[in-house]
């Protein structure tokens, strides 16, 4: 008896091993597109949704409370701030933090403003001497980290560094790359969520692997026609942009991207 | 063995952990107009000339990518590519485009199309490729009498621009103004019919009396409009398709300021008596005279919201002209404005979202548009004297007429028609042949 379940569950674990490991063989064959289609074709990648394990969101809202607790006053932000890796951003969320920072790109006086209230955002901001290092010079980033460890942070917070991934000027070059491939469609109602969020699977050299809308069972919904045309001049941005501007080394540390397109931001006001 | 098995299951419950993945927030992209390639569409072998108005169309595939291409670029939403720059026979095209070259002339989308002319048909079909994703998004053909060819231009225009923006489009309409000949203090009206980009104008009024104020049903091709009877101003209604006239109502005072309820079933109109105008409603069916606001000052310029529950309308109860929303019975009235200066002629968006209204400052005027609230007031052109918006049928762009200084004896005057989408930056005039007021934009001809 327990042979045979022992039998069946190596046979069954075979089975299931070679199924995940054949498929995406088979996806990457091209797939012949028919003549007419009106359907959009979304591939479903083999990574779920989920960020992080419960657990890890504990850890990481821990962290996040020692770090208030070393702020200081004249710092640029804080990478950690800005990238949310333990939850997805909510567009009320993303409103109120950057409600301020954007604005119509064809006053400059707005943009004057926007300058002001960036440098009054970052007085609120964590201080982190390391980062600028880093940002100033790559390559000092190692001493960085060490003495990062020497500031008795733990050692979560250096592995929040890590997920955290983009160094703030890696990230800047993302998404000013970006910025500039993304027309929006301008017939967009501005009162209703305009998020978009795109995960991205990408290879070494920055072109895009995959591409999945993670929202995209909004897309077919009535009444959300918009939505499907916000979401395809999003897709549309990554593709006209690619190979996307990616840090030359550390694969694995992006080949994973989420990008989150907002364009309530874009057309309010 | 137990064991086992739970190391087996944790084994699936983590073996493929989530990669931590980075999250990057894109606020901000470019309103540049998309880049749009229009393909001039291909004339099947064997089709036969259309004629109209005695003059043969060439090639009547380019004359309907003309016209599309003139659509989207007024629209301001698009940037129709330069036709030189295109490579592949429009008949290819038209199969299945090598999407490399229209990539590298940086097109976004491409319309690509086949027309087919018999004696008394044409049949039209175009596709619409999204260049980036190397596919098609919409087909569809249409088929009817050649000399509606225009309109075929017009509805494939309106099907890409839905695609596209993901609302709908208005290019399939047509605008009804008061066409102006003659000197400044002697001007002949007439009303004047055209499609919404100034082709087939037809004159619907001799011109013999002074005609003001027409205004589309928003439902038929039922024109409600001002004409002087013994001096006296009085509401019409026109059905264009008959060209049946009928005068609406027999009242001892003056009526003006007509507008249509978003049902097409009532008129909604201004009713002045001894020097005081209040608004009235008739029901056209039963011919029901209903009052809905009681009060010595002057109320005029009702326009309803398009769910009918609400009228805006302005008036000078507080002394001077200002902008007031109520309850299309009357009831739970409130003023909307409050900045400086006058406003008048509010007229409801389609949508609903907004109220555009004109308004007087500093002997200045300005088109604006603002919440149904009267927050958020955003003016969008101003001028020496620009007045009477008018909402596209999809509530994205306003068509209103603006006339120009004269002199003491009315030399150097004009008044054209010009439009304005709601970024404000797309302000165009439309080319009319004689001069032209108070516009009215159409639904859409066809759903």
């Amino acid at each position: 008896m327990t042979r045979s379940i022992f039998l069946s569950l190596v046979f069954h674990t075979a089975m299931i091993v070679l199924t995940a490991l054949s498929l995406p063989l088979m996806m990457k064959t091209p797939i012949d597109l028919p003549p007419i289609i009106s359907v959009e074709l979304i591939e479903i990648s083999d990574i779920t949704n989920i960020p992080f394990a419960p657990k890890a969101r504990e850890t990481l809202e821990k962290i996040k409370k020692e770090e208030e607790r070393v702020v200081s006053e004249q710092a640029p932000p804080a990478k950690i701030k800005k990238e949310k890796p333990d939850r997805i951003p909510l567009p009320e969320d993303l409103n109120k933090e950057k409600k301020k920072l954007v604005k119509k790109k064809q006053n400059p006086e707005e943009i004057k403003k926007q300058i002001r209230q960036v440098s009054e955002f970052e007085k609120k901001e964590l201080f982190d001497p390391n980062q600028i290092a880093a940002l100033i010079d790559k390559s000092k980033k190692e001493s960085a980290d060490t003495l990062k460890k020497n500031q008795k942070l733990t050692q979560s917070n250096v592995k929040t560094s890590f997920v955290s991934g983009l160094t703030l000027s890696e990230e800047d070059a993302l998404k000013a790359q970006i910025f500039g491939c993304w027309s929006l469609p301008l017939g967009l109602p501005y009162q209703e969520n305009l998020l978009v969020r795109i995960k991205l699977r990408l290879q070494p050299d920055g072109t895009i692997l995959k591409s999945e809308i993670l929202d995209h069972a909004r897309m077919n919904k009535p009444g959300q026609g918009f939505y499907r045309v916000l979401a395809e001049s999003a897709l549309r941005a990554v593709r006209i942009c690619q190979p996307l501007r990616v840090p030359p080394a550390g694969y694995d540390r992006w080949k994973d991207l989420q990008l989150n397109f907002n364009a309530n931001e874009m057309l309010k006001g | 063995m137990k064991k086992l098995l739970l190391f087996i299951f944790y084994f699936f419950l983590f073996a493929n952990p989530t990669s931590a993945f980075i999250e990057v927030d894109i606020t901000r992209g470019n309103l540049d107009p998309l880049p749009i390639a229009i393909s001039p569409f291909y004339v099947e072998p064997g089709s036969k000339d259309i004629q109209q108005d005695g003059k043969i169309i060439q090639n009547i595939g380019e004359e309907i990518s003309k016209i599309i291409e003139v659509n989207f670029k007024r629209s301001g939403l698009f940037n129709p590519l330069k036709k030189d720059a295109f490579v592949q026979n429009p008949d290819i095209a038209h199969a299945k485009p090598r999407f490399e070259d229209w990539k590298l002339i940086k097109a976004q989308a491409l319309v690509t199309g086949k027309v087919t002319v018999s004696e008394d048909k044409i049949r039209t079909e175009f596709r619409l490729w999204d260049v980036v994703a190397a596919k098609e998004m919409i087909a569809l053909a249409f088929s009817t009498t050649p000399n509606n060819w225009r309109r075929v231009a017009h509805i494939i225009s309106d099907k890409v621009y839905q695609r596209l923006t993901g609302e709908e489009g208005y290019f399939d309409t047509r605008i009804i103004y008061v066409s102006e000949t003659g000197e400044k203090t002697q001007r002949f009206k007439k009303l004047a019919i055209m499609d919404q980009d100034g082709a087939n104008v037809k004159y619907l009024t001799l011109g013999n009396e002074l005609v003001l104020t027409p205004r589309f049903s928003p439902k038929n091709q039922l024109v409600t409009y001002l004409s002087y009877f013994r001096n006296l101003p009085r509401v019409y209604l026109l059905d264009i398709e008959t060209g049946v006239q009928e005068v609406v109502g027999d009242f001892a005072g003056m009526t003006f300021a007509p507008r249509f309820s978003p049902d097409g079933k009532k008129i909604i109109m201004s009713f002045a008596q001894d020097g005081n105008s209040d608004i009235y409603t008739m029901n056209l069916t039963t011919r029901v005279v209903e009052k809905i606001t009681e009060h010595s000052a002057i109320d005029t310029s009702p326009s309803y919201s398009p769910d009918g529950k609400y009228i805006c309308f302005n008036s000078d109860r507080s002394g001077l002209q200002q902008i007031y929303v109520m309850r299309s019975d009357g009831s739970n009235m409130k003023r909307i404005t409050f900045g400086k200066g006058l406003y008048g002629t509010p007229v409801w968006s389609p949508r609903g979202d907004l109220i555009a209204f004109t308004k007087v400052y500093n002997n200045r005027f300005y088109i604006g548009v603002m919440r149904p609230d009267g927050s958020g007031e955003r003016l969008l052109t101003e001028n020496f004297y620009q007045e009477a918006p008018s909402w596209s049928p999809n509530g994205r762009v306003l068509i209103f007429y603006r006339e120009t200084k004269s002199d003491s004896q009315g030399k150097g005057f004009s008044a054209k028609l010009w439009s304005i989408d709601l970024t404000g930056y797309n302000e165009r005039m439309i080319e009319t042949e004689t001069d032209g007021s108070d516009p009215s934009w159409s639904s859409l001809l066809s759903k």
